[in-house]
C-alpha cells in the first residue's frame, strides 16, 4: 500500500470541473512533482491534499488514514507557499513556532525545535528578524523551516522557487533535493518548471485541464511520453515533433520527412513499434529529442539504430556547452544538439544522425503514442 | 530680423506666463487658506479676550490682555440650559459614548471585512453590497423608527430592572447612542476593512490554517496586527463622525444627564440670560473641537498612509 493515495478525486466549481478524476500514489519518502501549464489544476490538487479546498468526490489517504474531510491542521501536513506566506508581524522564530504555539507545545520545547531547524537551514542568525528584513532566499528558508519544524507525514510545496531569481533558484533546488535526501520526508511539489520537475522528482504527474496526462518516474516521462502534450511539455529545448509519413517496402518501415524544395529524407527503421505498421502510408508525428539528433561523430556509440541524413542548416546557436542547429523538416523548425566544437555553418548542408532508438511516434488524430 | 527676435520674445513671454500662473495659483491658495483659517482665528482670539474688549474692540485684533478665564468658565461654570456647572460633564458624556462606539464599530467592521474576504460564503458579495447601503441612508429617515426601537428596548430594560434588579444598561441614553452609532457605523467600517483585506494575501490565512490556528486566532494573531493603517483610518473617521454628531445626540439624548458635548454646546450658545458671552461660547466650541483635532494630530500621518495603502498595492 502506498503512503499517499489519491483515488478518483474530483473537484467542481459550479459547472466547471477543475479536477477530473485524479488517481495518484506515492511511496513513503517519495518526491511527487505535479507539473503542468497554468490553469491545469495542479495547485488546486495540492490545496485539496492540504485541506484548504474541499473536494466534490474521491478519497485522499495518507499512511492508510483517510484525511479527505479533516481540517488542514489535523492532516499532519506542512505546506510551503509560493509567496512564502510569512506572518509579517512576527519574528522568524515566531513564524517557525506559530504552529507549535497553536497546538499548545510548551515554550522550552518550542525553543528546542526552533534551534534544531535553524541549524539545519542555517538561519540561526536571522531568528529575531522580521520577514521584511530578509532577502528572498532567506524568506524561502524560513518558509521551509516553518514546514520542517512540524515534522509532518507529508510536505506540500506550492511553486516555492518561482519568486526567486534564476541563480538562487538553482541553489535552492539543490538544497531542497539535499533536504529530501537527508530527512527522507515525503513531498508533493507543484511547479510549472519542467526542469525542477525532472531534477527533483522520484515521480512526476504531468497535468493538463484537470487530468493527469502521464504519471511515472522522470525517466519514463522523458523517454516514453504517452502523448504529444507530455512530449512537448517536458524537456528543454522541447522535443522536435515533426509531421511525417510512414513509408517503406514490404515489412520494412521507414520514416519519410518532407522538406521544402529538397528530396524527402527517408529514415529506415529496424525495430519499429508494433503499432506503427498500421500507419503505413499515413501521416504520423515523429518525435525526436534534440540530443537524439546530432552530428554523426557525437552520436551515441551504442545506439542500435542510427540513420544519417544530410540536412540544410538554417540557424546555428552556440550555447557554450552545446551548439544548437536549426534545420527545417516537415515544414517545422527542428533543433539538433551538437557538440560545442562542432564545425557547422548556417546555410550549408550537414549530415545529422537520427538516433531512432530514442525516437517516438504519435497518431496525429488522437495525439496519443503509437507503441 | 524678426526671425531672429521671435525665439527670444517667445522665451521671455513663456517666462512671464509661468510667473503669472504661479502668482495666480499661490494667490488663490493663500486666499482659500485665509477663508478657511479666519473663523478659527476669530474663535481663538475671541476666546482669550475679556467681554469689554470684545464689545469695544476689533473682532480680528489680538487680545490685549490674554485671559484664560473664558476657558475656565466654559469648562466649569457656564450655564447649559438651567444647570450652571460648565460643559465638563457633557465632555465626559461624549467621551463615554464615543470611545465604546468607535471601538465596537471598528472591531465589528474588521470582523466583517475578514469574513467577507477570507471566508467567502455564497452571497458574500451581495451581503457586502447591502451593507454598503448603510453608508447611503439619510439619517433623518431612521430617526423615528430608531426612536420606536429604542423605546421598546427601554421598556424591556424597565421590565428587567423590576424583575431581576438590573437592566443591563438597556434604556440608558449613553448605551442607546452607542448602539445607534455602532449600527450606522458598521457600513463604513466594513467598507474600509473589506477593501483593505481584499488586498491582504490569502496565503497567510491558509498558512495559519495549516498551522492549526482557529477562526478567531487567525483574526487576532494574523489579521489585526497587520491592519494598523486601516485601523487608524477607521478610528479617525468614526471618532470624528460620532463626536461631531448632533442629530442622533439631540434626538435620543437631547435632555438629561447623558447629553453629549455637541448638544450641550448648542445649549450653551442658546442660553438667553443676560449678555451673550462670546468669549465663553468660543472657548466652549474650541473645547468641543479639541478631541477630534487631537486624534488627527496623533494619527494623521497614518491616515494618509492608510488611504494610500490599498491604492498602491492594488
Amino acid at each position: 500500500m502506498a503512503f499517499l493515495e489519491i483515488d478518483g478525486l474530483r473537484k467542481r466549481f459550479g459547472q466547471v470541473e477543475i479536477l477530473k478524476g485524479i488517481n495518484l500514489e506515492l511511496e513513503k519518502g517519495g518526491f511527487l512533482v505535479l507539473v503542468g501549464p497554468s490553469g491545469c489544476g495542479k495547485s488546486t490538487l495540492l490545496n485539496t491534499i492540504a485541506g484548504l479546498e474541499t473536494i466534490t468526490s474521491g478519497d485522499i489517504r495518507v499512511d492508510g488514514r483517510t484525511i479527505t474531510d479533516l481540517h488542514p491542521s489535523k492532516r499532519d501536513i506542512a505546506m510551503v507557499f509560493q509567496s512564502y506566506a510569512l506572518y509579517p508581524n512576527m519574528t522568524v522564530a515566531g513564524n517557525i513556532s506559530f504552529g507549535m504555539e497553536m497546538r499548545g507545545v510548551p515554550a522550552d520545547e518550542r525553543q528546542k525545535a526552533i534551534d534544531k531547524v535553524a541549524k539545519v537551514l542555517q538561519i540561526g542568525h536571522l531568528l529575531q528578524r522580521k520577514p521584511s528584513q530578509l532577502s528572498g532566499g532567506q524568506r524561502q528558508r524560513v518558509a521551509m523551516g516553518r514546514a520542517l519544524v512540524r515534522d509532518p507525514k507529508l510536505f506540500l510545496f506550492d511553486e516555492p522557487l518561482s519568486n526567486l531569481d534564476a541563480k538562487l533558484r538553482v541553489d535552492m533546488r539543490i538544497e531542497i533535493k539535499r533536504l529530501h535526501a537527508t530527512t527522507g520526508t515525503t513531498i508533493v511539489y507543484v511547479t510549472h518548471d519542467q526542469i525542477e520537475a525532472m531534477t527533483l522528482a522520484t515521480k512526476i504527474a504531468v497535468m493538463r485541464d484537470g487530468e493527469v496526462q502521464q504519471f511515472g518516474t522522470p525517466a519514463e516521462i522523458y523517454n516514453n511520453p504517452s502523448n504529444v502534450f507530455v512530449a512537448d511539455f517536458m524537456g528543454s529545448p522541447a522535443m522536435n515533433l515533426i509531421p511525417a509519413t510512414i513509408g517503406g517496402n514490404g515489412g520494412d518501415l521507414a520514416v519519410v520527412l518532407d522538406r521544402e524544395a529538397r528530396q524527402p529524407i527517408t529514415l529506415p527503421m529496424a525495430n519499429a513499434p508494433a503499432g506503427l505498421s498500421a500507419f503505413k502510408g499515413k501521416p504520423i508525428i515523429f518525435g525526436v529529442r534534440p540530443e537524439a539528433l546530432t552530428d554523426p561523430e557525437g552520436a551515441e556509440r551504442n545506439a542500435s539504430q542510427i540513420a544519417t541524413a544530410d540536412c540544410h542548416i538554417e540557424v546555428v546557436e552556440p550555447a557554450g556547452s552545446d551548439t544548437f542547429a536549426v534545420t527545417n523538416l516537415g515544414g517545422k523548425g527542428v533543433v539538433a544538439r551538437l557538440r560545442a566544437d562542432a564545425n557547422i555553418q548556417p546555410g550549408t548542408s550537414t549530415p545529422l544522425a537520427f538516433n531512432l532508438t530514442k525516437a517516438v511516434f504519435f497518431d496525429p488524430a488522437t495525439e496519443n503514442r503509437i507503441r | 530680423m524678426s526671425a531672429v527676435t521671435t525665439p527670444a520674445r517667445q522665451a521671455s513671454g513663456g517666462m512671464n506666463v509661468k510667473l503669472v500662473n504661479r502668482i495666480v495659483i499661490y494667490g488663490l491658495l493663500a486666499l482659500f487658506a485665509l477663508f478657511y483659517l479666519m473663523p478659527l482665528f476669530v474663535m481663538l482670539v475671541t476666546s482669550f479676550k475679556t467681554m469689554d474688549e470684545i464689545q469695544n474692540g476689533n473682532m480680528l485684533s489680538l487680545p490685549k490682555a490674554p485671559t484664560f478665564d473664558p476657558w475656565l468658565k466654559a469648562w466649569g461654570e457656564t450655564c447649559v440650559g438651567l444647570t450652571c456647572a460648565g460643559i465638563k460633564g457633557y465632555f465626559w458624556n461624549s467621551i463615554k459614548m464615543v470611545v465604546p462606539a468607535v471601538l465596537i464599530s471598528t472591531m465589528l467592521g474588521a470582523l466583517n471585512g475578514y469574513v467577507l474576504t477570507k471566508w467567502r460564503f455564497r452571497g458574500a458579495t451581495l451581503v457586502f453590497g447591502l451593507m454598503l447601503f448603510a453608508c447611503f441612508i439619510p439619517f433623518q429617515s431612521v430617526l423615528l423608527p430608531m426612536a420606536t426601537i429604542l423605546g421598546s428596548v427601554g421598556r424591556f430594560g424597565v421590565t428587567l430592572q423590576n424583575s431581576i434588579g438590573t437592566s443591563f444598561g438597556l434604556g440608558n441614553s449613553t448605551v442607546n447612542l452607542v448602539f445607534v452609532h455602532v449600527v450606522y457605523g458598521i457600513g463604513f467600517t466594513t467598507l474600509f476593512f473589506r477593501n483593505y483585506y481584499e488586498a491582504f494575501p490569502t496565503e497567510l490565512v491558509k498558512a495559519a490554517q495549516v498551522d492549526g490556528a482557529s477562526f478567531f486566532q487567525i483574526f487576532r494573531r494574523i489579521m489585526l496586527p497587520n491592519s494598523m493603517p486601516i485601523f487608524v483610518v477607521t478610528v479617525i473617521y468614526q471618532f470624528t463622525n460620532i463626536w461631531n454628531d448632533f442629530l442622533f445626540a439631540s434626538a435620543y439624548a437631547g435632555t438629561g444627564d447623558a447629553m453629549p458635548m455637541t448638544v450641550a454646546l448648542n445649549n450653551v450658545v442658546n442660553t438667553s440670560t443676560g449678555v451673550v458671552e462670546y468669549n465663553v461660547n468660543m472657548a466652549a466650541a474650541m473645547i468641543a473641537a479639541l478631541p477630534t483635532l487631537l486624534v488627527y494630530v496623533l494619527a494623521g500621518r497614518y491616515f494618509v498612509r492608510g488611504l494610500m495603502a490599498g491604492a498602491v498595492k492594488g
